[in-house]
C-alpha cells in the first residue's frame, strides 16, 4: 500500500503543471548561461585568469564543458532550492487547500505512511531535477565546449584538476547537492504540515534559507558557535569534492549535519501531521 | 425477533478545541441496514462527529467502535470498509474524473479493476465525461463523482455528510433514490447528515438530533414523529358545521383555526382516523387530509426548547 501511494504521489507530481516550472526554469537559466559562454566565454575566463597572469601562464582549452558545469552548479545552488520548495511545499498543505486531504486521510493508510510516501516522492522529484541539471550543465556543456582540465577559483588561490580526475568529482558533488536539496524538500514538507495553504510553506522555506544564509555569511563572532550547525552552511558542501586534496572530515561532517536535519524535520513533521485535526 | 448488528457504537464522545466544547457526551448506535439521519443546526457538531468517526479528528475523550472493533486499534481495517463524502467531494482539479478514481482506487485496500471504475462512472451518469478534468465539473457532477468514489470498493458503511448541498431539485431526487437503492438492493448501512429535514424524514429509518454538541433525541424516525402532535388540515364541504362538531366533541381543545374550506387541528397521529370517522358520521365530506411537515416542527420544537 505504501508503494502504491508513493506511485500516486509521483503521478500527482507528474500531472501537476507547477512541477514543470522548476524543470523549465533550470532549462532556461542553463540555456542562457551556455549561450552567454558560447558568445563571450573568453571574456569571463580572462577575468578569472587575469588575477594570476603576472605569476602564471595558462595554456590549453580552459573554457571547456567541465568549467561550464562547475559554473552552472555554483550559480544554480541559489535558485534550485526555490524550485524544489515550489513543488514539495505544496505536498501536504496543497491537499488541505484543495480539500482532498479529507478523502486521503479516510483511506486505509496510516498518516505516517502518507507522509513518507510524499517524502519519498519528493526525493524522487529532487533526483530528477538534479539529474536534469547534471545533464544540461555537464553533459551538454561538454558536448558544446569539449573537455579539458578544470580551473577552480577559490578565495585562497586556484586549484587545477586534471581532465581524467573530474567526472567522479561531479558525481559526488551532485550527490551532495541532491542531499542538500532533499534537506530543503524535507523542510518545506514539514512546514507544509503546519499550514493549510500552498504559498505559506514555500515562502517560509525560502525565508528560513535566506535568514540562515545571512547568519552564515555574517562575519560576527556571536554566530561562530551556531554557524557549523546551520544546514545552509553545508548546502555548498558539493564544492568540497573539487578540492585537492579532499577534506574528508568536512565532507563527512556536512553529510552528517544534513542527514541529522532531515531526520529531525521528518520527526517533527510526523508529530505534527499525526496530531493534526482535519478541519478544512 | 431479528437480532440487530451494531455497525457504529459511539460512546460519550467529547471534543474540545481549546476552551470551546464542540461535542459533549454524544452517544449513539447505528445498526446494519440502517439509514441513520444526522440532524442539527449549523455548528451543532454533526461534522465534528462524522470526522471523528472517520479519524479525521481526534476526540478529547470517549470511544468509537465500528464493526465491533475499536477505531484507534483497527483504524486501517475499519476504514477499508467505509465509503464517505465529508462536506463536499473534493478531488484533484488537474486530473480527469477517471484518473481521480484510479488514484483513490489504488489506496482503497481492495483490488479495483478499470472495468469496475467505468461501471461506476456509468452508474452515476458521468459516462462520456470521464476524461474531462475535475476543475471543469459542475457541482452536481462533482457530487456524482464523489458518490462513485464512495461506492468504488463496495463498502459496508457509507457516510454522506450533506450530500445534496448545492444540488438542483433533480440532483436531490437522484441522490435520494440512489441512497434508497443502496439500502434496498445492497443492504448498505448509511449515515446521512443533512440540513434538509424532509430528506431525513423521507429516507431515514433512525435518527439523532444534536445541538450545541449535545444529543437532543435519538431513535426510530416514525416512532419519534408519531409520538408528537401534528398540525393536520381537513378540507371539508362545510367548514362552519365542521367547526361546530369539533367544538362539541372531546377534540375542542385541538382546534386551531379555519381558512376557506380547511380546518386546522393539533392532534396526534392516531387521532386523524378517529376525527375522520367523526366527520363521516356527521355526513361531512372530507376531500383531503394533510399534515404539515412533521420533522420540521419537531426539529424546531426540540432545538428551541
Amino acid at each position: 500500500m505504501f508503494l502504491k501511494n508513493t506511485y500516486n504521489e509521483l503521478l500527482k507530481i507528474v500531472y501537476k503543471p507547477r512541477s514543470y516550472i522548476g524543470i523549465a526554469g533550470i532549462t532556461i537559466i542553463i540555456g542562457i548561461i551556455l549561450f552567454a559562454m558560447k558568445m563571450d566565454g573568453m571574456f569571463y575566463i580572462s577575468f578569472i585568469t587575469g588575477q594570476f597572469e603576472q605569476s602564471l601562464t595558462f595554456e590549453g582549452h580552459i573554457l571547456n564543458g567541465n568549467l561550464i558545469g562547475f559554473i552552472v552548479l555554483q550559480m544554480l545552488i541559489i535558485h534550485v532550492p526555490l524550485l524544489i520548495a515550489f513543488v514539495t511545499g505544496d505536498l501536504i498543505s496543497g491537499e488541505s487547500a484543495m480539500g482532498t486531504i479529507r478523502l486521503l486521510l479516510t483511506k486505509p493508510l496510516s498518516r505516517n505512511s502518507i507522509l513518507f510516501s510524499k517524502f519519498l516522492a519528493s526525493c524522487i522529484y529532487t533526483l530528477i531535477v538534479v539529474v536534469w541539471l547534471a545533464f544540461l550543465a555537464v553533459f551538454l556543456g561538454r558536448l558544446l565546449f569539449g573537455v579539458g582540465d578544470l580551473i577552480v577559483l577559490k578565495s585562497d588561490g586556484l586549484t587545477i584538476l586534471q581532465q581524467d580526475d573530474i567526472s567522479w568529482r561531479f558525481y559526488c558533488g551532485l550527490f551532495m547537492a541532491f542531499l542538500s536539496l532533499v534537506m530543503v524538500a524535507t523542510l518545506s514538507i514539514t512546514l507544509s504540515c503546519f499550514s493549510d495553504n500552498s504559498i505559506g510553506p514555500i515562502v517560509s522555506t525560502m525565508g528560513i534559507i535566506l535568514v540562515f544564509t545571512i547568519i552564515g555569511t555574517l562575519d560576527v563572532p556571536i554566530f561562530d558557535s551556531i554557524r557549523p550547525f546551520l544546514f545552509t552552511t553545508h548546502m555548498a558542501a558539493w564544492r568540497f569534492f573539487f578540492d585537492d586534496p579532499l577534506e574528508w572530515e568536512q565532507i563527512k561532517q556536512s553529510i552528517f549535519i544534513l542527514l541529522a536535519h532531515i531526520v529531525f524535520l521528518l520527526g517533527l513533521a510526523m508529530y505534527k501531521f499525526n496530531k493534526k485535526d482535519i478541519l478544512s | 425477533m431479528k437480532e440487530e448488528i451494531n455497525i457504529v457504537e459511539v460512546r460519550n464522545l467529547v471534543k474540545y478545541y481549546d476552551q470551546f466544547c464542540a461535542l459533549e457526551d454524544v452517544s449513539f448506535d447505528v445498526y446494519q441496514g440502517d439509514i441513520f439521519g444526522f440532524l442539527g443546526p449549523n455548528g451543532a457538531g454533526k461534522s465534528t462527529t462524522i470526522r471523528t468517526i472517520l479519524s479525521l479528528i481526534k476526540p478529547t475523550s470517549g470511544s468509537i467502535k465500528l464493526f465491533g472493533k475499536d477505531l484507534n486499534k483497527h483504524r486501517n481495517e475499519i476504514l477499508s470498509k467505509i465509503g464517505s463524502i465529508v462536506e463536499k467531494p473534493d478531488f484533484y482539479k488537474y486530473l480527469s474524473a477517471e484518473k481521480n478514481l484510479e488514484i483513490f482506487a489504488r489506496i482503497s485496500g481492495k483490488d479495483i479493476s478499470k472495468k469496475r471504475i467505468h461501471e461506476l462512472i456509468e452508474f452515476v451518469g458521468l459516462k462520456g465525461r470521464e476524461k474531462d478534468k475535475f476543475s471543469g465539473f459542475s457541482h452536481g457532477m462533482k457530487q456524482r463523482l464523489g458518490i462513485a468514489q464512495t461506492l468504488m470498493h463496495d463498502p459496508e458503511l457509507i457516510i454522506l455528510d450533506e450530500p445534496t448541498t448545492g444540488l438542483d431539485p433533480q440532483g436531490i431526487i437522484d441522490i435520494r433514490n440512489l441512497i434508497l437503492q443502496l439500502k434496498s438492493e445492497y443492504n448498505k448501512t448509511i449515515i446521512l447528515s443533512s440540513h434538509i429535514l424532509s430528506e431525513i424524514e423521507l429516507i431515514a429509518n433512525r435518527m439523532i438530533i444534536i445541538n450545541k454538541g449535545k444529543t437532543i433525541v435519538q431513535g426510530n424516525v416514525s416512532e419519534l414523529l408519531n409520538s408528537q402532535e401534528l398540525i393536520v388540515s381537513f378540507t371539508v364541504s362545510d367548514t362552519a358545521n365542521t367547526k361546530a362538531i369539533i367544538q362539541q366533541s372531546v377534540y375542542a381543545a385541538s382546534f386551531l383555526y379555519e381558512k376557506e374550506t380547511q380546518i386546522f387541528l393539533q392532534i396526534t397521529h392516531p387521532q386523524i382516523a378517529l376525527i375522520n370517522t367523526l366527520f363521516c358520521d356527521a355526513q361531512i365530506s372530507v376531500y383531503a387530509i394533510e399534515t404539515k411537515r412533521k420533522l420540521e416542527d419537531y426539529f424546531l420544537k426540540l432545538i428551541t426548547a
